[in-house]
């Protein structure tokens, strides 16, 4: 029988809503051939109080594996407890999600178990048994669709692509002692910046402040946009402003920075440079706030405003603040 | 100090992308091919090491065709002090591509082996650590540096909400992001230079690959987007659109 799993992040104790995508995504995949969902739940001590929410997502089985080691992402760990238990079970398919953690992980794991890794699905699609894999390619500006001729096939899933789907279900829970090895990646130090703000590759809503913000010290009304959607939102920005030294790269969309999917992707005072537009063009809703109407931004934006940042973004944002609270 | 250095040829990003008639390649013509800018940032860094240093070797290794020559001789004239051409067509495999880079390093005394995160067109974000692991070396991935002390490499990664000072001991792999420093561009001189430095040749040991390319298509292209109005006074519209129409909030 076909099986596919699910490797489930979490972090400090809750299940990321990728975990809720990529068990979800399983499940289909896994239904569509009638076959088990399972998803690999990794952690500290206490880490199997959230394999009930996995099955909630589609797991028939939640296998959990708790050392001290796994408490925190750490290479080495997590790819060996991963690899040695695939090893051992045997899934048609592997699932990871591609956030920065899946991203590292997902290709240690391939090259231990020696198979291929199809990164950043945006769609997976099975056709009796063979399995139908479409990824960005060229940032963006072409789609590949591959087939993975290899058992298990590996694959990482673009964040916010795959809808999660909460039904009623309940999991068979199944722990394991997992094999860690050793870690010669050491964690020296971490540096807090801004304090558990959402990634910009993860997050649903996107806020992107381009040249056009005229300065750091401006970004005030951006921040106050992406509080207004209430911890959904994150900021982005253009490579402009990254170069300026204005915003850290972390938040960098577009071809050398980061690919993002949001539903909603807001766009102040960016011009819509193709390397840009590479890095934001599967949004679900892109909205264009420019001064310049003949700026590029504006072809790809379901949603464009003319007009001053300095005027409309705060106006904007007591819209969202009196219409979300 | 032994820094090697694994680039690729890339389409520039700014080529428009055009796929041929046989629906699984790009229209070539008429695109230039650089190098692929994350693996620059790995040149640049692995150039500062070495001139901090005082000594060391720094050498550009690709898997590619013929014409990834051109891009090997980019980094010599950027500094490197010669480079290496395995012969091969590199496809969407990345397991593959790895093999061959890690069979031609296994032996070769890096003390540091350095990638791009990404290549800017399969996009994959993966060879760096698969030859990390198939070389049993420990890897460091989307580092904005890498600094070497007593045998240890040390890098700062961005990571949410913060950076994280990581660290492992030499030999290591570490793939490289956008960081503090902007990558040289090549001097008349360095480009004279590099044509006397030297590049070796050999076939790549690359295996068929076990990711087949069904089709290339381009994306879906988004709908004809609308102006909803001019200033501040075109919020309130543009509110109602994305609560009714677009649904996002
Ligand atoms: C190899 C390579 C890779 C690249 N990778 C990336 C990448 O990953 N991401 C990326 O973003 N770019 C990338 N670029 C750069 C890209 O080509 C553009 O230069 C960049 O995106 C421009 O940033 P911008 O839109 O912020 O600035 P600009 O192009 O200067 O646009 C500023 C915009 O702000 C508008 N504006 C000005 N004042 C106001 C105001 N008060 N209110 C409202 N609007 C205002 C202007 O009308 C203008 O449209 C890359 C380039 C290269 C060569
Ligand atoms: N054909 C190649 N030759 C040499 N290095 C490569 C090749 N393909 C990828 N790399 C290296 O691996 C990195 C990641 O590539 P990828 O996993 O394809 O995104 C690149 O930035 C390069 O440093």
């Amino acid at each position: 029988m076909a099986t596919v799993l699910a490797i489930a992040e979490q972090r400090d104790g809750s299940l990321r809503r990728v975990a809720h995508e990529t068990v979800t995504a399983a499940r289909t995949l896994a239904e569509s051939v009638g076959g088990e969902t399972h998803a690999l739940l990794l952690g500290g001590a206490g880490v199997e109080s959230l394999a009930p929410e996995l099955g909630r997502f589609g797991a028939d089985t939640v296998h959990v594996g708790t050392a001290d080691v796994l408490a925190d992402y750490q290479p080495d760990a997590w790819a060996s407890a991963v690899a040695s238990f695939v090893k051992e079970h045997g899934f048609d398919t592997v699932l990871f999600a591609a956030t920065s953690t899946g991203r590292d992980l997902a290709p240690r794991v391939a090259a231990r178990l020696d198979v291929p890794l199809a990164s950043d699905a945006v769609e997976l699609e099975t056709e009796d048994r063979a399995l139908r894999i479409t990824r960005p390619v060229y940032a963006g500006k072409a789609m590949a669709t591959v087939v993975v001729d290899a058992e298990p096939r590996l694959v990482s899933l673009r964040p916010n692509v795959f809808t999660p789907i909460e039904r009623a279900g309940a999991a068979t829970v199944s722990s394991f002692q997992p094999v860690t090895g050793e870690s010669r990646v050491r964690l020296r130090e971490r540096q807090q910046a801004t304090g558990g703000q959402l990634d910009v590759g993860e997050a649903t809503i996107v806020i992107s402040g381009g040249r056009g913000m005229q300065g750091p010290e401006r970004w005030q009304i951006l921040e106050e946009l992406r509080d207004a959607f209430g911890g959904r939102a994150a900021l982005g920005a253009s490579r402009a402003v990254v170069d300026a030294g204005w915003r850290p790269h972390a938040e960098q969309v577009g071809q050398t920075g980061k690919t993002v999917a949001p539903a909603l992707y807001i766009a102040v005072g960016i011009s819509g440079a193709i390397q840009h537009l590479a890095g934001m063009r599967t949004a679900g809703t892109i909205v264009a706030i420019n001064k310049d109407p003949d700026a590029p931004i504006f072809k790809v934006a379901d949603y464009g405003i003319v007009g001053d940042a300095f005027e409309v973004v705060p106006k904007l944002a007591e819209a969202i603040r009196a219409h979300v609270t | 100090m032994k820094i090697y250095v694994c680039i690729k040829r890339v389409p520039d990003t700014a080529a428009r992308i055009r796929i041929a008639s046989d629906g699984v390649s790009i229209d070539a013509a008429g695109v230039k091919y650089i190098i692929s800018p994350y693996d620059e940032f790995a040149i640049e860094a692995a150039l500062r090491l070495k001139e901090k240093q005082g000594e060391g070797e720094v050498v550009a290794v690709t898997v590619g065709s013929a014409a990834a020559a051109e891009q090997l001789r980019g980094a010599l004239a950027m500094g490197a002090d010669r480079a290496i051409l395995l012969k091969g067509e590199p496809g969407w495999d990345g397991l593959e591509t790895a093999r061959a880079l890690a069979a031609a390093l296994r032996d070769a005394g890096a003390d540091l082996i350095l990638f791009g995160m990404k290549a800017v067109d399969s996009d994959q974000q993966q060879v760096g650590p698969m030859v990390g692991e198939m070389l049993d070396l420990p890897c460091i991935t989307v580092a904005a540096d890498v600094e070497v002390e007593d045998g240890i490499a040390l890098c700062h990664r961005e990571v949410e909400g913060g950076v994280e000072v990581l660290e492992a001991p030499l030999p290591a792999v570490v793939t490289m992001t956008k960081g503090a420093i902007e990558p040289r561009y090549a001097s008349l001189k360095g480009i004279m230079a590099a044509k006397k430095k030297p590049l070796e040749e050999k076939d790549a040991q690359l295996g068929a690959g076990r990711i087949r390319l069904e089709k290339l298509s381009l994306p879906a292209d988004r709908k004809e987007g609308r102006v909803v109005g001019e200033g501040p006074d075109a919020v309130a519209e543009l509110v109602r659109l994305l609560r009714e129409e677009a649904k996002v909030i």
